[in-house]
């Protein structure tokens, strides 16, 4: 909508009084100061919320230092606090969530962009992102009710029979536990997958795929050496933005998971993640040191998702510069 | 400007309709007791147009809180406050004790008939991670005439902090000493053994769902959805269910030896009819307060409560306050200054 004589962009913004009178009269300096406080404004909020995390976890970083992210003994009664099986828990379920839905969301997006009739596709996009609108006690409900029976009676009893020599499949088998979870945060969060990811695919350039069908490529190298290399980082994206729904999932998780800090080898046993310890106890906690250790457990799961996107930022530099075909998405 | 003269008119008859002299009441606290809260600052307001009492069922934690930041004119709570809490408080709170409440062992047996009898010691054993298998002697010796399964013990709690954590574990820290030093009351505690459910629902789902489950809900809870449980061995030794008037006896029972303040625990009280794992539930009132009006409002609701109020209990299966309780309580009102 830029008008003919204002063909200065971001990059190239000339200054000066004059130029900015200019600028101001057209309504460019205007809106660029209004997007400006619009976008501080994002990064204030994040500010003040680890400000304020950091303030009121303060008797608890106190009195527990560092090894409050070691310890594995949470006892409000005898006000001993650790974080240990709630990162734990949170990690595991999140790891398991991404194991099932990433495969699976991504040969979904493959085939809706590449392999689908147009209209198919737009069809099953429209539902796959009401799935995505789903409340997440829906999902949470769903797994009480339908999950975990399944999983008590028939999946555990398989998954013992088949692979229970492996520790992570023994133990009695509950239906809830950290498995489930796993499996509920996957269906959670495959929309979100499917749903970026087709969008990615489908903005790959025809030539990329004609460029590989010209060299012989079947229909599938194509798809596969050509359009997803291509679209990697986006599709990363997408499994980055999968991840930070897991590792804040409170209510689903919390129906499922066992609510119980302790940490097992096995995918069986129950166990606990943050934000769902949270969801439990905040409101009840009446101790100032109980309450400082939960705000501290919320200071943690902050971290932990800086830490995680961080990491996927260095991974998507370091498998870009190696030649896929695309320098910026 | 047709459209601007209605929306004065509209305005000015809000105004009219409003009592000037409306008195605005915010308290906040305990989730159990805020069925018949809900119903009695409803009836008040109806009998006192100018009275409005806004409660917001956040938690006993949050409604200590609230009153501790006097952010709500009063509190109220599952659990009695700590003297470490009353000290932090800088000015002096009053217990009123409202109704009461219980809490009940349900199982999930399969092929199993006939209520279960749990003595003191099984139900310590159970959750302690001690007794784990259903035909353990502490829960078959009680239960002659009843098969019970050589099978695992599936336990099953609250995850989320609530006031029938408080009562549970307060029950076992009384009758079991490993209980009190190892794991001790509140309203979420460090549990040796078991598997968490949200709410009452969660722990009753759960429950329902795993067979050789054993699990502890509210007695409302359980009366309104006809969840079976079992007996419980009270402190006279007799084996009682769970009812409204066994937690009402059981407060009876307590009543005797009721300090001052109102804080004390009636797990374990005497008396033949008394449900062991009852408790009362409190409002947490400041003694000093500076609103003559509100101060009025306070007074004579807490009044009500008592006598009126106390009638709507039953009709939500909450348990009545014993007339002696209520007696020393009408006293009490006087300290509101």
């Amino acid at each position: 909508m830029a008008t003919a004589h204002t063909t200065v962009d971001a990059a190239g913004l000339s200054w000066g009084p004059r130029a900015l009178l200019r600028r101001l009269r057209t309504g460019d300096e205007i809106a660029r100061l209004v997007t400006l406080v619009f976008a501080l404004s994002t990064v204030l909020l994040t500010v003040v919320l680890v400000e304020q995390l950091w303030v009121n976890s303060a008797l608890a970083r106190h009195r527990f230092g560092l090894a409050f992210l070691w310890s594995r003994v949470w006892d409000p009664v005898f006000n001993q606090f650790g974080a240990l099986p709630f990162v734990y828990g949170t990690l595991v379920t999140s790891a398991l969530g991404l194991a099932i839905a990433v495969p699976l969301g991504l040969g979904a997006a493959i085939f809706l962009a590449e392999l689908a009739p147009r209209r198919l596709s737009d069809n099953f996009t429209f539902l796959i992102d009401l799935l995505a609108a789903v409340p997440s006690v829906i999902y949470g409900l769903l797994g009480v009710f339908v999950l975990v029976p399944l999983m008590r009676t028939e999946i555990q009893p398989a998954l013992k029979r088949t692979l229970g020599f492996i520790p992570l499949f023994q133990g009695p088998a509950y239906g809830i536990g950290l498995l489930t979870a796993g499996l509920v945060l996957a269906v959670m969060i495959v929309p979100f997958i499917i749903s970026v990811s087709r969008e990615v695919l489908l903005a790959v350039p025809r030539d990329q795929r004609e460029a590989a069908l010209a060299l012989g490529a079947t229909r599938w190298e194509a798809t596969w050496k050509a359009v997803v290399p291509y679209a990697r980082t986006g599709i990363m994206g997408s499994v980055f933005l999968a991840l930070a729904r897991a590792l804040g999932e409170t209510m689903a998780v919390t129906m499922v998971i066992g609510n119980n800090p302790r940490i097992a080898a096995s995918l069986f046993a129950p166990g606990y993640s943050i934000a769902s310890v949270l969801a439990n106890e905040f409101s009840e906690a009446t101790g100032n040191l109980y309450l400082s250790a939960l705000i501290e457990l919320g200071l943690v799961l902050f971290l932990l998702t800086f830490v995680l996107n961080g990491l996927a930022r260095l991974l998507i530099v370091l498998t870009t510069s190696r030649g896929s075909g695309v320098a910026q998405a | 400007m047709k459209m601007r003269k209605v929306l004065w008119f509209a305005l000015l008859a809000t105004l009219a309709a409003t009592p000037a002299w409306a008195q605005n009441i915010n308290a906040a606290g305990a989730t159990f007791p805020y069925p018949i809260y809900s119903k009695w600052f409803d009836e008040y307001h109806k009998l006192h147009p100018n009275v409005q009492i806004n409660y917001q069922s956040i938690g006993s934690g949050g409604g200590i809180r609230q009153l501790l930041d006097k952010t709500v004119d009063f509190g109220a709570s599952d659990g009695p406050m700590s003297d470490d809490q009353l000290k932090q408080a800088g000015f002096r709170v009053l217990h009123f004790p409202t109704v009461l409440g219980g809490a009940v062992p349900s199982y999930n047996l399969p092929g199993v008939t006939g209520e279960l009898k749990f003595t003191p010691e099984a139900l310590a054993g159970i959750f302690l991670g001690k007794v784990t298998k259903w035909n353990d002697p502490a829960i078959a010796g009680v239960n002659a005439g009843i098969k019970l399964p050589a099978e695992d013990i599936v336990v099953v709690h609250r995850s989320d902090g609530s006031g029938t954590t408080y009562i549970w574990t307060d029950y076992l820290s009384k009758v079991s000493d490993e209980w009190r030093t190892k794991v001790g009351k509140d309203t979420s505690v460090n549990w040796p053994v078991g598997l968490g459910g949200k709410g009452n629902e969660g722990v009753a789902g759960l429950v329902k769902q795993t067979p050789y489950a054993i699990g502890y809900v509210e007695l409302i809870y359980a009366v309104q959805n006809s969840i079976s449980y079992g007996l419980v061995k009270n402190a006279s030794g007799d084996f009682v269910k769970a009812s409204l008037a066994g937690v009402s006896a059981a407060a009876a029972g307590a009543a005797t030896s009721m300090p001052d303040d109102f804080r004390v625990s009636i797990t374990n009280a005497p008396g033949k009819a008394a449900y062991p794992i009852s408790s009362f539930t409190w409002l947490l009132i400041p003694a000093q307060i500076q609103d003559a009006a509100k101060k009025a409002a306070i007074k004579d609701f807490l009044g009500w409560m008592m006598t009126s109020g106390q009638q709507l209990c039953e009709g939500l299966a909450y348990a009545k306050l014993p007339k002696e309780v209520i007696a020393k309580e009408q006293k009490a009102i006087a300290l509101i200054q």
